[in-house]
């Protein structure tokens, strides 16, 4: 008789009405707008050139040679029709698919590629190997950041912490004359500054923003004391650190394009690959992933069922500083070879972009990084090849596309919900 | 399992939360701990749980001393809770929320979800709950994310299953199967631990009643005792437990809510297309369980949500569109439904707090100085008035009592010219004589003409107020029907069921 008063337990829906968001539709119109102006009004004149492959390939692709003017309209033209789309689609009330954006965004940068390389080569697999080369102290900082936030610990030192692997990480190599010893000395670096996050954090419950700002600028003073006051009297033995080589994998290095991106890199390289598959998986596989999360998002409930939240804490934020320590070897000893003064130049910041862009996800703050890697190097090739866009503009490209990504442009994200807050156990 | 709780003491600095507290619960029994918030119930479960740690006193489990140095050592030992804010995690499944702390794993750690599946299939089969084990939890009713948290106790195999407040989030027809799965797991042996401070509940499934007041053991009690046996004894002097309320002298209806409709940031209807209005010298109330568009409601009234159709009128002027300040000024008042978030700054004294909505202007600023001689008298004069126990207008209203705080809000907000007055939970967490002279206020602001719009989820407290009642459920209106309508009704329309015969009044 009282199964009628049985409440469903099926999930409550309540009616929907779709919200229209036009910020998606106006920001496509703009730049639909932009490549009118940019490829057809002040169209550029020749020949646009793009080379395909490298030396080493399986077979050559052959160079591509596409005319300048009439390639920038039809893309033009191709831009304007999906921004139409978009708007469209919002007045329908459907929503702008992810996919839109997605393919307008390689529409427009194909574009602009074209436009800028009138009369002159652009080397695509140059173009992306940089990109990889770029992105990967972001990449490994963003899996630090999202280790650290899932577990509910702000991590705004992934800055300092890169910035210390790369420091000691320079010395020990050099000292000891090996590498290796130089990425586990980074870790160790990284760790050390987690350690003081986590313990003023969670243990002394002080804003963990403040902290890891405090944290920034005291590993950047400190090792720009160092550097200035010691690894320049004895740079020999102190500043030049062996680097590692690229290691060619056997067939996969051979495929064209993606071959020389993606499997003739540096052995840091290859770890980054491990380590962004085993971050998602542990995640969101292992006992260890989904008491991680339960501490970042509902910590009381996860104290309840008998988890030590600020003990997961402290080992997590450790393990975090101990990964982006390791991506912070990068700098000396994947890609310049020596430690400077601020090497890692915002890379930190940039990396937490990458993981509110990433939307607390291993694999799209990964996909974020590589956007962000892609767009720092973007600049680079632009300014060799003589880009008629002012340089200080190019520099600014991968700060804006950071400032468009966080400001939500890619749909909803959302914190893990304790992310942030300090759990004090009354 | 027999548990007994001997001399158990808890201070929080001077304040004794638990003095020397003794209970005993036998196996198989269904003991209630009754008394009224504040009087340390909790507390003394979260001892229990391993929350808190005794200053004094001993805990026992079958005649043998436990030492709980959290809550896994209490799990271990066979105790499971229902809190009374669940302890589930919204973006986790029914399986990952029932699996946490106690995951089954294969090779590497990796979770094994299937084997976790199967356990709440097994476990909510048992007591004939419908569950799906992959469906997420903040997807769910709270009635059926509380069977959630019981199947996650029993999935620990627990002895002794602590209900903390079980009902406060639940429809009345909700509270009898919670009821019935009690007494089903009184059955298999199960002891119960049942904290509430509501009488009826406790006369329906209690063997053995003990009661709380100010963090000492009063007295125990048989099912039987009557209602007014047991909250005297719950309040130490005796009580009203109603109210004297006249008959209302309605006058020109003054709020009109037509159609109106709130749409959250996601695209949810939380309110969906209402319409109703009251009178002068009237008061609405609007009745339903936590969560179906109340709170949006009154902050669309308030001129806090954005996305709001439809129309709200006050005395023929319309409140849509306009900022909070602009609807004060309309003379709508205030009382939100969480004081500690809303109602008051704590950190600022009882006197800055009586001011905070009226920094705009004379008589407590002239020329962008505040008038603190004029605000000093206003105070004084409200302390006495409102009878807020306090050491004086200095107080920081963070370290006044639950009941004081929400006099300095009613204080606020009745000492100005009001055309409205609007109160959501006006006794949420307050104590007995509180709750008596929130409720007098308010019946003497109707009883002035002015029309009032009350907001509760308890039950007690819409039926003691309210000269109409209007049900939401899930963001609409389900009825609005007459004040003396029966609990059973109103029940029957918490849960979504329209009152047969249309609608009355």
């Amino acid at each position: 008789m009282s199964t009628s008063t049985l409440p469903s337990a099926a999930p409550i829906t309540l009616e929907r009405t779709i919200v229209k968001s036009w910020k998606g539709p106006i920001a496509l119109s703009i730049f639909a707008l932009l490549a009118i102006v940019l490829f057809g009004v002040f169209a550029r004149p020749g020949v646009s050139h793009f080379r395909l492959s490298t030396t080493g390939d399986f077979f050559q692709l052959p160079q591509l040679d596409v005319p300048t003017t009439s390639t920038g309209w039809i893309l033009a033209v191709i831009l304007v029709i999906l921004a139409a789309w978009s708007v469209l689609m919002v007045f329908q009330s459907r929503r702008v698919p992810l996919w839109l954006t997605i393919v307008f965004a390689i529409v427009f940068m194909a574009g602009f590629l074209t436009w800028v390389a009138a009369d002159a080569l652009i080397p695509i697999p140059g173009l992306l190997i940089g990109a990889v080369s770029l992105s990967v102290p972001l990449i490994f900082g963003a899996m630090s950041g999202v280790i650290s936030e899932r577990s509910g610990v702000i991590n705004i030192a992934i800055e300092g912490q890169l910035l210390a692997g790369a420091f000691v990480s320079a010395v020990v190599a050099s000292m000891t004359g090996s590498p290796w010893a130089g990425l586990v000395a980074a870790m160790v670096a990284g760790t050390l500054v987690s350690f003081a996050l986590a313990a003023f954090a969670i243990k002394y419950i002080v804003d963990q923003i403040i902290v890891g700002v405090v944290l920034n600028v005291l590993v950047s003073g400190l090792t720009g004391f160092l550097f200035s006051q010691v690894l320049t009297n004895n740079p020999k033995f102190l500043n030049t650190p062996p680097r590692f080589d690229r290691i060619d994998i056997p067939v996969l290095g051979q495929i064209p394009i993606i071959g020389p991106v993606l499997f003739d890199q540096t052995v840091i390289v290859y770890f980054m690959y491990i380590v962004v598959a085993g971050v998602a998986y542990a995640l969101f596989r292992t006992r260890w992933g989904l008491r991680t999360r339960a501490v970042g998002e509902h910590p009381q409930a996860a104290d309840t069922v008998g988890i030590k939240v600020n003990l997961r804490r402290f080992w997590n934020v450790s393990l975090a500083g101990a990964i982006a320590g390791f991506g912070g070897a990068y700098f000396t000893l994947g890609s310049v070879g020596s430690f400077t003064k601020d090497m890692t130049a915002g890379a930190g910041f940039i990396a937490l972009a990458a993981v509110i862009f990433g939307r607390w996800d291993p694999i799209r703050a990964m996909l974020a990084g590589l956007l962000f890697g892609f767009a720092t190097n973007l600049q680079s090739v632009l300014g060799i090849i003589g880009s008629p866009v002012p340089s200080q503009f190019m520099l600014m490209l991968p700060y804006i596309v950071t400032i468009f990504a966080v400001a939500g442009l890619v749909g909803q994200s959302r914190a893990p919900a304790a992310d942030g807050k300090p759990y004090i156990k009354s | 399992m027999k548990l007994e709780l001997r001399g158990i003491t808890k201070r929080f600095g001077a304040l004794v939360a638990n003095d020397h507290i003794s209970v005993v619960v036998e196996p198989g029994e269904i003991h209630c701990l009754l008394g009224e918030n504040g009087a340390g119930k909790s507390t003394l479960m979260n001892v229990l749980y391993g929350l808190y740690q005794a200053d004094e006193g001993e805990i026992l489990l079958d005649d043998k001393v436990q030492k709980f140095s959290g809550p896994g050592d209490a799990m271990a030992a066979g105790i499971g809770m229902v809190h009374q804010h669940f302890m589930l995690i919204p973006v986790f499944t029914v399986a990952e929320n029932v699996m946490l702390g106690h995951e089954p794993t294969t090779f590497g750690d990796r979770l094994n979800v299937a084997k976790a599946r199967e356990q709440v299939r097994e476990i909510s089969q048992r007591f004939g709950f419908d569950l799906d084990p992959d469906a997420l939890v903040g997807d769910l009713p709270v009635g059926v994310q509380q069977r959630v948290e019981i199947i996650k106790a029993l999935s620990r195999d627990a002895k002794v299953l602590v209900f903390d407040e079980p009902t406060a989030v639940l429809t009345p027809q909700e509270t009898d199967e919670l009821m019935l799965i009690m007494k089903q797991l009184k059955e298999t042996g199960t002891s119960i631990v049942f904290i509430t401070h509501k009488l009826r509940e406790v006369r329906e499934v209690a063997d053995k009643i003990t009661v709380i007041r100010l963090g000492k053991v009063v007295g125990e009690a048989s099912p039987t005792a009557s209602n007014e046996e047991l909250a005297s004894m719950m309040v130490g002097r005796a009580i009203e437990l109603t109210i004297e309320k006249g008959k209302a002298k309605l006058g020109q209806p003054a709020l009109v809510v037509d159609k109106l409709s709130v749409i959250d940031p996601i695209g949810q209807l939380v309110v969906n297309n209402i319409s109703f209005d009251i009178k002068e010298g009237e008061i609405v109330a609007v009745a339903g369980v936590q969560g179906n568009g109340q709170t949006e409601l009154v902050e669309a009234i308030m001129g806090l949500q954005s996305k709001v159709t439809g129309g709200i009128t006050l005395n023929g002027r319309s409140l849509v569109g306009r900022s909070v300040r602009e609807v004060l000024d309309a003379g709508v008042g205030f009382v939100p439904e969480d004081r500690n978030e809303d109602g008051l700054v704590s950190e600022f004294t009882i006197a800055e707090n009586l001011m905070l909505d009226r920094s705009n202007g004379e008589p407590f600023v002239k020329h962008g100085t505040l008038q603190l001689a004029t605000l000093a008298e206003f105070a004084e004069e409200k302390l006495t008035e409102f009878d807020i126990r306090a050491q004086g207008i200095g107080t920081h209203a963070g370290n006044l009592s639950g009941g004081n705080q929400q006099k300095v809000v009613l204080a606020r907000e009745l000492s100005r010219e009001l055309k409205l007055l609007v109160a959501a939970q006006p006794t949420r967490g307050l104590d007995v004589g509180s709750v008596e002279f929130v409720h007098t206020r308010i019946v003497e602001a109707r009883d002035s003409g002015v029309p009032v719009l009350v907001v509760s989820t308890e039950l007690d407290e819409v039926v003691a107020l309210a000269d109409r009642i209007a049900v939401m459920y899930r963001g609409g209106i389900v009825g609005i029907v007459p004040g003396d309508t029966p609990r059973d009704v109103l029940g029957l329309m918490m849960a979504g069921e329209a009152p047969s015969g249309g609608k009355a009044a």
